[in-house]
């Protein structure tokens, strides 16, 4: 049988690029998520906290 | 079942083979202008601090980043849009999408999800006045100057500079949550400031403006018209310059500097004006464009540092 593997197969370069775009993407959501608490924290406070069960 | 299969993925390999997948990250930071980017915080945060309103730190940043991401996506826009024209000037050739490293829609869709989602931040955790004038922004810079203007009329830079004008407003409004005549003055001087700084480019690229078919004012009006429009503008921008001052918004050191700056600024228009032959001609365009940097840069630079400073 055909040892090739099917489908799109990268390049090496290729995966590099790839990598490097995912690890971009990785580091922007935690960016966001950090502002997103800092924010709340500045905008609420310890208020965060105070709402009815 | 196996047929369709194959089929699929023959089809999948093939347009991989069409489309490389070469895009770096910093192709995608390319489409956000990053130059562009850089004087639209410069002049937002002088914006946000001279507003008179105290805004906390972690707001004001969040501020400047959603102002600094608005700008990006105008530019990716405006990338996505031009890419035609881009592909044909000397100086946009290697730009992302011309150079084949970004598909057009992969532009298109970045835009679009930054402009959003910048907006929409702003809004929530600053204002929405401020929210309402950065998409006022993008709207203006992507469609009323990229994809009307540009490619339509000679005075396309001096509306379109409109869009990088907003910019201190928008600090403005951040920080205050309203529009004033001090923020009014700091967008006239960058929407007077622009039509000079970009003419004078367009006299050192002119060939390439004619080749892309964007009618900029030498292409269409001559060097000369050019050149006259160039002081006349000026003209309008340095009293505007020295206004901050004048109307007791900005310091001395403001006034003096200003007066001063302009006074170079007005030496160097007319020096564009006087030289309209050879070698001399482009130096003194060069001089203007670069100038015309420094002028702009130095003004908010000192209207940043004086409140700082005390």
């Amino acid at each position: 049988m055909n040892d090739k593997p099917e489908g799109v197969v990268l390049t090496e370069e290729q995966r590099r690029r790839r990598r490097a775009r995912s690890i971009a993407i990785a580091l922007v959501l935690a960016g966001l998520a950090i502002l997103f608490y800092a924010v709340t924290i500045v905008k609420i406070g310890p208020q965060v906290l105070n709402r009815p069960l | 079942m196996s047929l369709v299969n194959d089929s699929v993925l023959a089809k999948r390999t093939v347009r991989a083979a069409e489309r490389p997948d070469l895009a770096e990250v910093r192709d995608y930071f390319e489409l956000l202008k990053p130059r562009v980017m850089s004087l639209v915080v410069f002049t937002a945060l002088v914006g946000l601090v001279r507003a008179p309103a105290e805004l906390h730190p972690v707001l004001g940043f969040t501020a400047l980043l959603c102002i600094a991401v608005g700008a990006g996506a105008s530019g990716a826009l405006n990338m996505w849009w031009d890419a035609d024209i881009d592909a044909r000037m000397s100086r946009t050739a290697s730009r992302p999408i011309p150079a084949g490293r970004v598909e057009p829609g992969e532009a298109l869709s970045f835009g679009l999800v930054l402009a959003a989602g910048s907006v929409l931040l702003l809004g929530l955790f600053v204002g929405w006045l401020a929210a309402a004038l950065l998409a006022f922004t993008i709207f203006f810079y992507a469609v009323i100057y990229s994809m009307w203007l540009k490619r339509w009329t000679p005075q396309n830079i001096v509306i379109g500079g409109a869009a990088g004008a907003f910019p201190p407003m928008i600090g403005w409004a951040a920080a205050t949550g309203s529009i004033s005549l001090e923020s009014v003055l700091l967008f006239l001087i960058i929407f007077f400031w622009t039509p000079p700084h970009f003419w004078a480019l367009a006299l050192l690229k002119k060939d390439d403006y004619a080749r892309a078919g964007v009618p900029m004012l030498p292409v269409v009006a001559g060097d000369d018209e050019t050149r006259r429009q160039i002081v006349l503008y000026s003209l309008i921008l340095v009293p505007l310059g020295v206004a901050p001052a004048f109307f007791g918004y900005a310091g001395t050191a403001y006034g003096v500097a200003s007066a001063l700056l302009g006074g170079a600024f007005l030496l160097s228009a007319f020096d564009v004006w006087c030289r309209r032959e050879g070698a001399a001609a482009v130096a003194a365009a060069r001089r203007l464009f670069g100038f015309s940097i420094l002028y702009l840069f130095l003004l908010f630079a000192i209207l940043l540092a004086e409140p700082l400073i005390g």
